[in-house]
């Protein structure tokens, strides 16, 4: 498969830095909501709106669309962000984040928003749900993808292993999981709290194909995803090392910023790095 | 039979209930399992998911006919739910089937989050609901599920009263868009209606004519209800007989149109009086017609291992329980009327 070029790589970190940035102001407006694994997500999200999904933005139930369930909802402002970005609705619509008659939902409605394929935020449930959706591409003969991504904190939830368990029996290789492995959830670190390593071999033990990656490189991820791509007759998992609030200096790596929003002095800051990394991504392009 | 109760009878196209051995008895699931079939026949969209139940659900004739739209995912009760909705939003027609202590008993906030409020077309199907799944006892015995399925928004729930029903609305939902529960039970029990019966989501029907007190049923309790009319008349008490068959969307007038023209209700479910489809009724009239009700289901407790008959009997929802309750109703009504 091709590699991507030096160009659409910049031009890929600049699409993930307008998302870093849509989700500081979009939070920022809602006085609520979930930073630190939105900004981790910003770079997978980017690869998958931007360069790796079948799907037209103007066109949100295109029968073949490769489908992106996201099942911690909690992290819809990157979603929100991306598919802004991506050209599915006004990048200014993401200032009505979480308030009264939005169609951005503090967690995503399918039927408020086109194309977010799922209802979504209780933990869990993705896998589940794509799983569904995967078997009944494969019934129709249909050749497009599921993606499913999920944090790592919600594979505490019993249900995603019936899922695991479900797709490895029907082959499911048109079924992607890509895990946010930030090893953060609410109360702490994931291996504090209920440890899930060793987490690849867990996987493995459920007959999927496993693919590790950091979170951060877009280039790799693009190329795991590829990969991942060409498995056949094995559901597929990208685990991707990330850290929480990738971006925001302050933020990243404290758990403390999994569930709250930046205050006005704060989101300035934020805005103000964002904005410097972002001169150092247009200084590489000339 | 008298001649209203023979009138409403002929209408609605039932067996004569009367004649003990001209009466079926045939388990409601069976209905299930061949509405099923003729479902996938007429829709090539409908798909069926069981967990490890195919042969006490009825889906295993489903399963011969369309083995590559059968899927079998084990025990996984929570799976069958979120799995369907993905199916669904891909354009299939789910049915999941299972108990139905576990299906819903133990999906309920799935349902709620990936059917209810996601949208999605899947029927949940619940089999051996109710005291009378016997022996298994109290575990198996789900006396909850509706009151679990009807307070969730958008949600239809469906409880025909016979195997033949059961199949009819099996066939109806499958044509109906929208997230449905279907509950059916696992004993053989009295089929009053017929092919011609008509049946019609959200349609209550009445299956017996009578000015004193209407019983407004559902479920396989449905004959018991008939029968106690019956014995009823021969004391002079003439009962309208309501098969309530979709507790959600409920028919509103026809429940409003009994209590005005008989004056006192009593409800007959094999369930929970709390939250169940007399509290529907009862919500209803308080609202928009105030009449006395009895209650006739389970009062507050668990379920226990028995025969069928046994447990009907001991949950006070026999013939002898209903007749009283309608002496008590119309007590209520006559003193209320006389003050």
């Amino acid at each position: 498969m091709d590699s991507l070029t030096p160009e659409a790589l910049r031009e890929l970190e600049l699409h993930a830095n307008d998302v870093r940035q849509g989700i500081i102001r979009s939070l920022l407006a809602a006085g609520s909501g979930h930073s630190g694994g939105s900004l981790d997500m910003a770079d997978i999200f980017t690869a998958l709106y931007f360069h790796l999904m079948r799907h037209d933005p103007k066109n949100p139930e295109l029968p073949e669309r490769d489908r992106l369930l996201l099942s911690c909802g909690h992290i819809a402002p990157v979603r929100y962000a991306a598919m802004a970005y991506a050209g599915y609705f006004p990048v200014e619509e993401l200032l009505t984040l979480r308030h009264f008659g939005t169609r951005l939902q503090g967690h995503p409605e399918r039927v408020s928003l086109p194309g977010l394929e799922t209802t979504s935020g209780p933990l869990g449930e993705g896998l589940a749900q794509g799983t569904g959706m995967a078997l009944a591409a494969k019934i129709d003969g249909a050749d497009w993808r599921v993606y499913v991504v999920t944090s790592d904190g919600e594979h505490q939830c019993g249900l995603h292993w019936e899922a695991m368990m479900t797709a490895a029996k029907f082959k499911l290789d048109n079924l992607t999981c890509i895990v946010d492995r930030n090893v953060i959830q609410i109360d702490g670190s994931t291996e504090d709290v209920m440890p899930l390593e060793p987490f690849a071999d867990k996987y493995r033990a459920f007959n999927w194909e496993v693919f590790e990656c950091d979170g951060h490189d877009i280039a790799a991820f693009v190329d795991t995803v590829e990969r991942a791509k060409r498995v056949k007759g094995k559901p597929q998992v990208v685990i991707a090392h990330t850290v929480m609030g990738k971006g925001v200096s302050y933020m990243e790596g404290d758990y403390l910023w999994h569930g709250k929003p930046p205050k006005k002095d704060e989101a300035a800051l934020a805005l103000r790095e964002l904005g410097a990394a972002r001169e150092l991504i247009e200084a590489g392009r000339r | 039979m008298s001649a209203t109760a023979e009138g409403a009878a002929g209408a609605m196209h039932l067996v004569d209930y009367t004649d003990a051995a001209a009466v079926a008895q045939v388990p409601t699931r069976n209905g299930f399992g061949e509405g099923l079939i003729e479902a996938g026949r007429r829709d090539d969209a409908v798909v069926a998911i069981c967990a490890d139940l195919s042969e006490s659900t009825r889906m295993e004739g489903f399963k011969k006919a369309f083995p590559t739209r059968y899927i079998e995912i084990g025990v996984a009760e929570q799976m069958l739910v979120a799995m369907a909705a993905g199916l669904a939003a891909a354009g299939k027609v789910p049915f999941i089937a299972s108990y139905a202590m576990f299906n819903p008993g133990r999906s309920w906030e799935q349902v709620r989050t990936t059917m209810a409020l996601n949208q999605t077309n899947v029927k949940i199907a619940g089999a051996h609901a109710g005291v009378s799944v016997g022996p298994d006892g109290a575990t198996h015995q789900a006396i909850e599920d509706i009151a679990i399925m009807r307070v969730i928004p958008k949600m239809t729930v469906v409880v025909p009263c016979d195997s033949a029903q059961t199949k009819q609305a099996t066939l109806a939902l499958a044509a109906h868009w929208g997230p449905a529960y279907l509950r059916f039970a696992r004993a053989e029990s009295a089929v009053v209606t017929t092919g011609a019966t008509p049946f019609e989501l959200g349609v209550a029907q009445t299956f017996r004519e009578g000015g004193d007190v209407a019983i407004v049923a559902c479920g396989i309790l449905v004959y018991n209800a008939l029968i106690a009319a019956d014995e009823l008349a021969k004391d002079g008490i003439e009962c309208r007989v309501v098969n309530n068959h979709t507790i959600k969307p409920m028919d509103e007038p026809a429940i409003v149109a009994a209590a005005r023209d008989c004056g006192a209700v009593v409800t007959v479910e094999e369930h929970q009086v709390h939250g169940g489809m007399g509290s529907r009724v009862a919500e209803i009239l308080a609202a928009q017609h105030p009449a006395p009700i009895e209650f006739i289901g389970v009062h507050d407790r668990f379920g226990q291992s028995g025969t069928p008959q046994e447990l009907t009997e001991e949950y006070g929802m026999g013939v002898a329980s209903i007749a009283a309750a309608v002496r008590r109703a119309l007590t209520r009504k006559r003193a209320r009327n006389a003050r």
